[in-house]
C-alpha cells in the first residue's frame, strides 16, 4: 500500500537497526506510553529486533485498559435502563467491571451497537427518537475533540434522546502522577503520536524539564518507532533530556489548537480514577454544566462506586511499568482475551493482550 | 478456562470460544471416530467408497453485500468444505428459516443467486426445507445447506498429514470478504472498492489432486477466523510449526487500506474463496503454476513452509524483518460474517 508499505519495508528497517545497536552505550529502559505503540511493537516483530540492553516497557496509553471498573459498572448500569441503546467503539464490549462485562449485559437483553465514529452514535439517535442513545465514551485528546463536536452537533441538531457518558481523561496529568513514581527508573518516554496531533509536542516539555526525561514522540510505523528510539538513545548517550519530535508528518510543536479548543468549549478538567493508577488530580474530562443535557450520568442519575481491582490482577503493576504480564499468576491461565480479568487483556491495545497475542515464547 | 453461563457472540466466532464450545458441549456427549477428526467433511466410509459429508449455517448480515449474497455464500462455502478433504461434490441440501415480513423480493433474488452458484458449480440442490418464525425472532433469512461429496481411492487430505518441509500455498488474496462485510457494516467506501471472493473451489482442487496425486497433504479454506486461526489448527493437528512470510502474502492494495482504517489484521479476516494448501515441496512450484493457470488460482503464492518444531507454533516473518508468533483468533466483536 503506498506510503504505508514503505514505513514497514526491511531495506530501511535493517539500516536503522544498525543505528541504534551503534548508539545505545548503555542499558535503557524506555516507556511507550501508547497502546498503540505497544500493539505495533510486537505487531511487526520490532521486538526481536532490538537490541540487548534495550528494555521497552509498555505504558497507561490504553484509554479503555486505564478505565476504572466503577465507570464499566455505570455503563452497564446505563445500557440495562429500558429504551435505551448505547454506542460504544469495539474495544469496550468485552472490559470486565466488577459485575460483568457490556458482552454480557447484551446477551441478557442490553442493545449495545458498536460504531466507528461518536457521529454514528447521532446517527442511530436520529434514527430512533422513541429510543434513548447513549454514547459510551472512553478516550484521550485524540477522542475528545470529537465527541466535543458531536454534542454541539447534537445541540445545533436539537436532538433530545442523545447523551455522552464521558470516562474521558488526558494524559500529561497521568504521565506526571506516574513519573513521579521513583521506583521507575526510566531513561525516556516514547511519547504518543495521536494524543500529540491534539496536544502537540509541546505538552511534554514540563515533564522533560521536571524528570530529566528525554521525550520523543512517535508514529506508528516501524521506521517510525525505530527513528525515536534512536532519538532517544542519542538523547541518553549525550546526556540530553528534551522533547524531540519524530513525527513531523503528523504532528506540531503547539498541537491541534482548533481541536483543543473544541474540547475545552465542551468539556472541563476533574479528578478521575484510573485503573492501577488510582486517582489522578484533573486527569479526567467531565461534559460542562451548560451542556449537561447531554451528560448521561445526569440524565439517569448514574453514581460510580469505586469496587477493589480483582484479586491476584497485576494490572496496575503492568500500567506502571513495574512488572511484565508474564509476572502475574492469572496471565494466560485465568486471564486470556476471551475471558479477562483486568483491562489489559480486554483491549486489543492492552498490554497483558498484545504479550497473548504476540509475545509468548 | 471458565465457560460463561450463557452464550455469547464469540461462541460463534469460528476462534477459541467456538473450540471451547465443541470441545467441553459437544463432544463429551457425541463423540464418535467420525466426528472426533474436527475436519471441514467428515469422511465416512461406505461399501460404495467413501463419502464426504459437511454441513454449514449461514447468517451473514448484511445478506447482500459487493461480490455476492447469503444464498450464493451457503452454495459455495458447502462446496469448499467438501472439497477440502479431496472430495468431488455430489449434492446439496437446502434448509432455509425464514423471519415472517421478509420481502418475497428478496427470497427471489436469494434463491437465483443460489440457482447461478449452483450451476456454476455443477452442483445440485437435491432435498430442502423451509420454516418461517414469527418476526423479530430471527433476522430476515438464515440458511443452513449440507453436501455429499465422494473421494477416490488413494486421496488422503487432512490437517493431520501436514509434515515438515511441506511447502504453503494460499490460493489468491487474502481477507477480501471479510473486510467487505466489515466495511458494509462501518458504512466505510473505499476507492477501488471491496468485494467478498465467494467462489466455489471443487475444480481448483481436483485438478490439483489429478496433477499431483499424494503432494497435497492438507487442504482448508480459511474462512472464519482467517489464516492465522487456520494454521493454528493444522499445526496442532499435525504436531507441526509453520513459518509465515509477510512480504509473500498476498493481500488486495483496498483490503490493506481497509484494515488500516478499521484497525483489523488481515491474518484474521474470513475468506470465502481461497485455501491453503500445504504441499511436498518437490511438488511446490508446478502446483503453484497450475493453480495460478485457474481463475481461482489466479493470484495464489507460497507464503511459507512447514517446520518440525515448536509443534503447534505460527510464527511470521514480519515485512520488517523480525518476527513474531500468530495464535487463533480468540474471539472479537465482529459483525456475523458468513
Amino acid at each position: 500500500m503506498k506510503y504505508v508499505s514503505e514505513f514497514r519495508d526491511k531495506k530501511f528497517i535493517d539500516p536503522l537497526v544498525d543505528e541504534l545497536r551503534k548508539t545505545i552505550d548503555r542499558p535503557l529502559r524506555i516507556m511507550e506510553v501508547c497502546g498503540t505503540h505497544t500493539m505495533a511493537i510486537f505487531r511487526h516483530g520490532l521486538r526481536s529486533l532490538m537490541p540487548e540492553g534495550l528494555e521497552l516497557i509498555s505504558g497507561p496509553g490504553c484509554p479503555v485498559c486505564v478505565t476504572s471498573s466503577a465507570h464499566i459498572d455505570g455503563f452497564i448500569e446505563v445500557a440495562s435502563r429500558e429504551g435505551v441503546r448505547v454506542a460504544i467503539f469495539g474495544d469496550l464490549f468485552r472490559v470486565p467491571g466488577s459485575r460483568g462485562s457490556l458482552t454480557k449485559a447484551q446477551s441478557m437483553g442490553a442493545q449495545v451497537e458498536v460504531v466507528y465514529s461518536p457521529m454514528d452514535a447521532l446517527t442511530l439517535a436520529e434514527k430512533n427518537p422513541q429510543q434513548e442513545t447513549v454514547f459510551l465514551s472512553v478516550g484521550f485528546e485524540t477522542t475528545i475533540p470529537l465527541v466535543a463536536a458531536t454534542i454541539l452537533e447534537a445541540g445545533r441538531r436539537q436532538l433530545a434522546n442523545f447523551t455522552v457518558f464521558s470516562a474521558h481523561k488526558t494524559m500529561p496529568p497521568a504521565l506526571d502522577a506516574l513519573l513521579g513514581d521513583p521506583e521507575l527508573r526510566l531513561d525516556g518516554l516514547l511519547c504518543p503520536g495521536h494524543v500529540s496531533t491534539i496536544i502537540g509536542a509541546a505538552a511534554y516539555e514540563p515533564l522533560a524539564a521536571n524528570y530529566h526525561l528525554s521525550c520523543v514522540v512517535a508514529g506508528f510505523e516501524p521506521v517510525d518507532v525505530l527513528q525515536a528510539v534512536i532519538m532517544l538513545a542519542r538523547q541518553a548517550r549525550n546526556g540530553r533530556a528534551e522533547v524531540e519530535n519524530a513525527y513531523g508528518r503528523a504532528v506540531s510543536w503547539q498541537g491541534n489548537l482548533r481541536a483543543q479548543q473544541l474540547m475545552h468549549d465542551v468539556f472541563e478538567p476533574i479528578d478521575c480514577q484510573w485503573r492501577g493508577l488510582g486517582t489522578i488530580p484533573a486527569s479526567g474530562m467531565a461534559i460542562r454544566e451548560s451542556f449537561s443535557r447531554f451528560d448521561a450520568e445526569k440524565r439517569f442519575g448514574i453514581r460510580l462506586t469505586e469496587t477493589p481491582e480483582p484479586k491476584g490482577c497485576l494490572c496496575g503493576q503492568i500500567l506502571k511499568g513495574r512488572k511484565n504480564p508474564a509476572d502475574c499468576p492469572l496471565f494466560a491461565g485465568r486471564c486470556t482475551p476471551l475471558s479477562p480479568v483486568g483491562p489489559c487483556m480486554v483491549s486489543s491495545e492492552g498490554t497483558c493482550a498484545a504479550h497473548y497475542r504476540y509475545g509468548r515464547a | 478456562m471458565k465457560m460463561t453461563e450463557t452464550i455469547l457472540l464469540d461462541h460463534g466466532s469460528g476462534g477459541r470460544a467456538s473450540q471451547e464450545l465443541i470441545k467441553n458441549i459437544f463432544l463429551p456427549q457425541l463423540t464418535n471416530p467420525v466426528l472426533d477428526c474436527l475436519e471441514d467433511s467428515a469422511l465416512v466410509d461406505t461399501a460404495a467408497g467413501q463419502l464426504a459429508f459437511t454441513t454449514d449455517s449461514y447468517v451473514v448480515d448484511p445478506i447482500f453485500f459487493p461480490g455476492g449474497d447469503i444464498g450464493e455464500l451457503a452454495i459455495n462455502g458447502t462446496i469448499n468444505d467438501l472439497a477440502m478433504r479431496g472430495a468431488k461434490p455430489l449434492c446439496l441440501s437446502l434448509g432455509l428459516i425464514l423471519e415472517e415480513g421478509f420481502a418475497l423480493e428478496d427470497l427471489k433474488r436469494v434463491i437465483l443467486s443460489i440457482q447461478g452458484a449452483c450451476r456454476q458449480a455443477d452442483v445440485p440442490v437435491v432435498t430442502g426445507d423451509t420454516k418461517v418464525v414469527p418476526k423479530g425472532k430471527g433476522d430476515k433469512i438464515f440458511i443452513n445447506t449440507s453436501g455429499i461429496g465422494l473421494v477416490e481411492r488413494g486421496i488422503h487430505i487432512s490437517a493431520k498429514n501436514a509434515r515438515p518441509g511441506d511447502v504453503v500455498i494460499l490460493s489468491g488474496s487474502m481477507g477480501d470478504h471479510g473486510i467487505t462485510i466489515l466495511g458494509q457494516r462501518a458504512g466505510i467506501s473505499l476507492q477501488g472498492s471491496l468485494r467478498s471472493d465467494t467462489m466455489a473451489l471443487h475444480r481448483l482442487v481436483q485438478q490439483m489432486l489429478a496433477a499431483a496425486p499424494g503432494a497435497v497433504h492438507t487442504l482448508r479454506d480459511p474462512t472464519r477466523g482467517g489464516v492465522a486461526t487456520s494454521l493454528n489448527e493444522i499445526a496442532e493437528a499435525a504436531q507441526v510449526a509453520v513459518e509465515l512470510d509477510e512480504t509473500a502474502i498476498p493481500v488486495k492494495p483496498e483490503v490493506a487500506a481497509a484494515c488500516e482504517i478499521l484497525g483489523m489484521d488481515p491474518l484474521y479476516l474470513a475468506n470465502e474463496g481461497k485455501c491453503l494448501a500445504l504441499v511436498a515441496r518437490e511438488h511446490a512450484a508446478s502446483l503453484l503454476a497450475l493453480m495460478r493457470s485457474l481463475p481461482e488460482g489466479a493470484e495464489a503464492a507460497i507464503i511459507g513452509r512447514v517446520n518440525e518444531g515448536p509443534a503447534g507454533r505460527v510464527v511470521l516473518k514480519t515485512r520488517a524483518g523480525g518476527s513474531r508468533i500468530v495464535t487463533s483468533l480468540t474471539g472479537e466483536p465482529l459483525p456475523r460474517i458468513c
